[in-house]
């Protein structure tokens, strides 16, 4: 999938670019990103490397363990393939936790994490990582901490007016994602 | 409150779990180093993704592509009274954050964080994820090629929390 798309997007940019006659703009606007791209990765390599110190802390303290056993129940609802014990389960559990709390930078390696502990060696998705992966996307983040942030700067006179609505969206989205991958599990298990 | 609340996130996880270290005698300090050398690994393993995705995003934005396709998506998005000007915003927002929030700036800009476009944007960022990146970050590291039902999955959340999002900024006002 990721083949096609990527080729698909980068082939009609540079087609469109070339169509409408911004083809120099089509060109500088990938040697930008690409240095974007780096820049991005510099930033967030000591944050991060901080977060996954501080997690490993928290995991040599058993702290993530009991974390897991906390979410057990709603793990055993949302992966029934996960036997308990499982090592994925740990991770799972701090990426659920750190997305909730807008910790972005401690989910992603948590999640990274999680990904490689559901791989089964192929090169197919599991019904399990298939499960992550689209409850990752819904992101059922509690607080939006950046958007109050942006919205006072341009002059809100209630900035914090989008926690009540984020909320209920980003709840209505998760349940969709839920339900969706209940239905496709089910589907595959006669 | 609430935005104290968000202030004292970060710093209150951080040493709680510091604390716990502590009082559970471990070497805090060499716990740290292990995991922070793996964050770093992680970081620099997502990097060819990365590059590769955001030179895709950056061309298809700075040939106008983006912005055609939004004013062609424009004319069905009015018939189901999706906001045109949020046309473009919900596009990138699945490839890329940086250029959703780019977006999302100008239009704070021109019509005022706190005009029904601007709350439905508000909330439309906050309750959705770059739907794109995140899947290809986490599938390139492992040489997934048969994602299965991964794609319909996220754009059917995705789809629900824009559609919550634009319906709760329009019945505020």
């Amino acid at each position: 999938m990721l083949n096609h798309l990527w080729s698909l997007m980068l082939l009609s940019g540079i087609l469109w670019g070339t169509l409408n006659g911004t083809l120099a703009a089509t060109t500088q606007g990938l040697i930008d990103a690409a240095s974007e791209a780096v820049s991005l990765s510099l930033a967030m390599l000591g944050i991060m490397s901080f977060w996954c110190g501080i997690l490993e802390i928290g995991n040599q303290a058993g702290l993530i363990d009991w974390l897991a056993e906390r979410l057990g129940g709603i793990l055993d609802f949302l992966f029934p393939g996960l036997e308990p014990g499982h090592p994925a389960r740990k991770p799972i559990a701090v990426n659920i936790v750190a997305n909730m709390l807008g910790l972005g930078m401690a989910a992603t390696p948590a999640g990274l994490e999680a990904m490689q502990k559901l791989s089964d060696g192929s090169d197919t998705a599991t019904d399990s990582m298939c499960t992550f992966l689209i409850l990752n996307v819904s992101s059922l983040q509690l607080i939006p901490v950046s958007m109050i942030a942006f919205r006072s700067r341009y002059g809100s006179t209630n900035p914090s007016a989008v926690l009540g609505p984020a909320l209920a969206a980003t709840v209505c989205s998760t349940a969709a994602a839920v339900l969706f991958c209940q239905i496709m599990n089910r589907r595959q298990r006669p | 409150m609430i935005e104290w609340l968000s202030e004292l996130l970060l710093p209150l996880s951080v040493s709680s779990i510091l604390a716990f270290g502590l009082l559970s005698g471990r070497p805090v300090f060499d716990d740290f180093l292990g995991g922070a050398k793996n964050g770093m690994k992680t970081t620099v393993g997502i990097l060819p993704t990365l590059i590769g995705l955001m030179t895709a995003v950056g061309a298809m934005r700075a040939s106008g592509l983006l912005t055609a396709i939004g004013s062609i998506l424009a004319v069905p998005a009015s018939l189901i009274r999706f906001p045109p000007q949020l046309v473009p915003l919900t596009l990138v927002r699945l490839v890329s954050n940086s250029a959703a929030t780019g977006l999302l700036l100008d239009l704070f800009e021109r019509e005022g964080p706190d005009s029904p476009v601007g709350l439905a944007a508000s909330i439309l960022m906050s309750s959705t994820e770059t739907v794109f990146y995140c899947i290809s970050i986490y599938f390139s590291s492992l040489k997934i090629r048969k994602t299965r039902y991964v794609l319909p999955g996220a754009l059917t959340a995705t789809a629900v929390g824009i559609a919550v999002s634009i319906w709760l900024a329009y019945r505020q006002i």
